[in-house]
């Protein structure tokens, strides 16, 4: 009897590591050695130059992100970058859901224009916008039409995130919009109905039963726009050539590391330390704004 | 509650409307710089509808990048079989994961959630370099074997087939079927709206890559298309209707899939986004 039911236990784990199999195979090649790998490297100079070869340099690779003009400039970029789109990208998604989800006629159509963007590669996009942001192009004739002053976009390092930014924004926010109206359909009707006897209008409404019931959608969605914005890398390379320019004015944290990387010499250890650098910060920010929302939530 | 003030619905309808036109214009825009000749887009001119409608920009791009074909293909191989593997292989994990019981279980779990928190950028440079060591740079297997699974999706389906009802697989174990035999034969074919969720993430995530292939093909002929049409937008710098037609190209099948795959689209949105 027992010894049958460790033979059945056996056979219940040789199947259990069948079907992880795939999985281990490259969590262990491709992802957990990599890791590693990437912390060795971070500790070394690579030349790969002929034969590979590894110099232990200690902590240099980390303290040369301090004194690296480019990486400073990437990492304010990047957090600019964060800062504006986020919030932005967050409060788009959440009007256009709650209007969306008003009952009105149409609903599916306008969602599924809404949707376009997401559907779009990032490349695609870029180009598309490189094309209405040209100096003749068609933002700037809008801009003209309605009075207000035009800019080389692609040109001018002072308007060339901005560019960048007000893209992201139309291009992530119906993605978040989606998640926000499945979870807006779980609000009980019976809410706005009893509000509305309270005499409460429409804009009350939202503020006080749709903002605070989608909270915990929200929360994931900052973290998710969060971790999503620290990594621009599509879109400031297309829009720069690789470059990051004009004047390293669309250089982001991941530009920067793939330049280091993949497109100077000797510098790889120095990149697979600075994306040690992302990573914590992302870690970092997502723990803080965790944090925070469990503080608000006492309330 | 229907007989509302029509003052708010209008004022809701603005809202969608404008947002839609604002979502609208710029692929308006792209597609009509597709069916326009040159000489109408240096121009200058503001005018949506072409005035020299030409279909000379779809046909001109297969002829001045022969590679435009080899780089459809590229993208449709590597997106079909990375797609293919990534169903089955993050199925199997993810039943694993919900129904058996095995040493190590546990931590497996455990990390397979970890690594969702890990940038890809710190795996970047160290995949680069054992792909290099194996060969592998400029190869399909070199863009498909490294994401022939994904921890989210794993993670997903676990959740699916905790709820999934086990009487079936009961019913087919009485029935003498094994348990891969179950899996494959009553489990699967049960699955398929999850399946088809996981598709489409799955399949756009390589079809739209950028940075993976940007790194790993560096031979222009097994590029995939976002790579490709950044080459040729270096090439034509101001063609903007090749560029436009091009871009249009490569966005039409995933906009055909989506036609097709609606429903799934929302609910997978719905099961990676909850929780």
């Amino acid at each position: 009897m027992n010894r049958k039911y460790s033979t059945k236990m056996l056979k219940e784990a040789g199947q259990g590591y069948f079907f992880m199999s795939p999985t281990i195979f490259v969590l262990l090649l491709f992802i957990l050695g990599p890791i590693f790998y990437a912390i060795f490297l971070s500790f070394h100079n690579v030349r790969l130059l002929g034969d590979t070869a590894f110099d232990f340099v200690g902590l240099a690779n980390y303290e040369r992100v301090f004194d690296d003009r480019r990486a400073g400039i990437a990492l304010w970029n990047t957090f600019k970058y964060v800062v504006i789109v986020v919030p932005c990208q967050t409060v788009l998604a959440i009007v256009l859901a709650a209007t969306l989800n008003a009952g009105m006629k149409g609903e599916k159509f306008f969602r599924i224009i809404y949707f376009l963007p997401t559907l779009t590669s990032s490349a695609v996009l870029t180009l598309i916008f490189m094309w209405m942001y040209n100096r003749e192009g068609l933002v700037n004739f809008g801009l003209e039409k309605i009075g207000l002053p035009t800019y080389d976009f692609l040109g001018d390092p002072n308007v060339a995130l901005t560019a960048i930014m007000v893209m992201n924004i139309w291009a992530t926010a119906p993605f978040f919009m989606v998640i926000y109206l499945a979870a807006l359909q779980d609000i009980p009707d019976s809410l706005y109905e009893a509000a509305e006897l309270d005499g409460a209008g429409p804009i009350r409404k939202f503020w006080s039963i749709t903002v605070p019931h989608l909270k915990p959608i929200t929360s994931f969605v900052v973290i998710m726009g969060v971790i999503g914005t620290f990594q621009l890398f599509d879109q400031s390379y297309i829009f720069s050539g690789g470059s990051g320019g004009p004047d390293n004015s669309t250089l982001t944290v991941v530009l920067l590391i793939y330049q280091y990387a993949f497109k100077s010499m000797n510098t790889m250890g120095y990149a697979a330390a600075i994306a040690f650098v992302l990573a914590i910060v992302i870690l970092v920010s997502t723990l803080i704004q965790r944090k925070l929302q469990k503080e608000e939530n006492l309330y | 509650m229907k007989k509302k003030i029509s003052i708010g619905r209008v004022i809701l309808y603005v809202i969608l409307c404008t947002y839609a036109l604002v979502t609208l214009i710029p692929f308006l825009w792209a597609l009509s710089s597709s069916f326009k000749p040159l000489s109408e887009i240096v121009s200058g001119a503001i005018n949506f509808i072409p005035k020299n409608f030409t279909f000379d920009n779809y046909r001109q791009i297969f002829i001045e990048q022969e590679l435009f074909p080899r780089w459809m293909f590229n993208s449709v191989f590597i997106a079909s079989v990375g797609t293919g593997l990534n169903i089955l292989f993050n199925s199997m994990a993810g039943y694993a994961l919900a129904r058996l019981t095995f040493p190590g279980k546990k931590s497996l779990f455990i990390i397979i959630l970890a690594v969702l928190m890990i940038p890809a950028q710190v795996t970047m440079i160290p995949n680069y370099l054992i792909l290099r060591e194996f060969g592998w740079l400029n190869s399909y297997q070199g863009m498909i074997v490294p994401s022939m699974i994904n921890a989210t999706f794993i993670f997903m389906m676990r959740q699916f087939f905790i709820n999934f009802p086990k009487e079936l697989e009961e019913a087919a174990a009485i029935d003498g079927l094994s348990r891969i035999g179950t899996f494959f034969k009553v489990v699967l074919p049960l699955a398929k709206p999850a399946l088809a969720a996981q598709a489409i993430f799955v399949f756009m995530g390589f079809w739209n890559d950028f940075m993976r292939p940007l790194i790993i093909m560096t031979d222009s002929s097994m590029y995939t298309l976002p790579l490709g049409l950044n080459t040729f937008k270096g090439q034509f710098v101001s063609y903007w209707n090749y560029i436009m037609a091009a871009s249009m190209v490569f966005t039409l099948p995933v906009l055909v899939i989506y036609a097709f795959f609606n429903k799934y689209f929302i609910k997978g949105l719905s099961l990676t986004g909850g929780k």
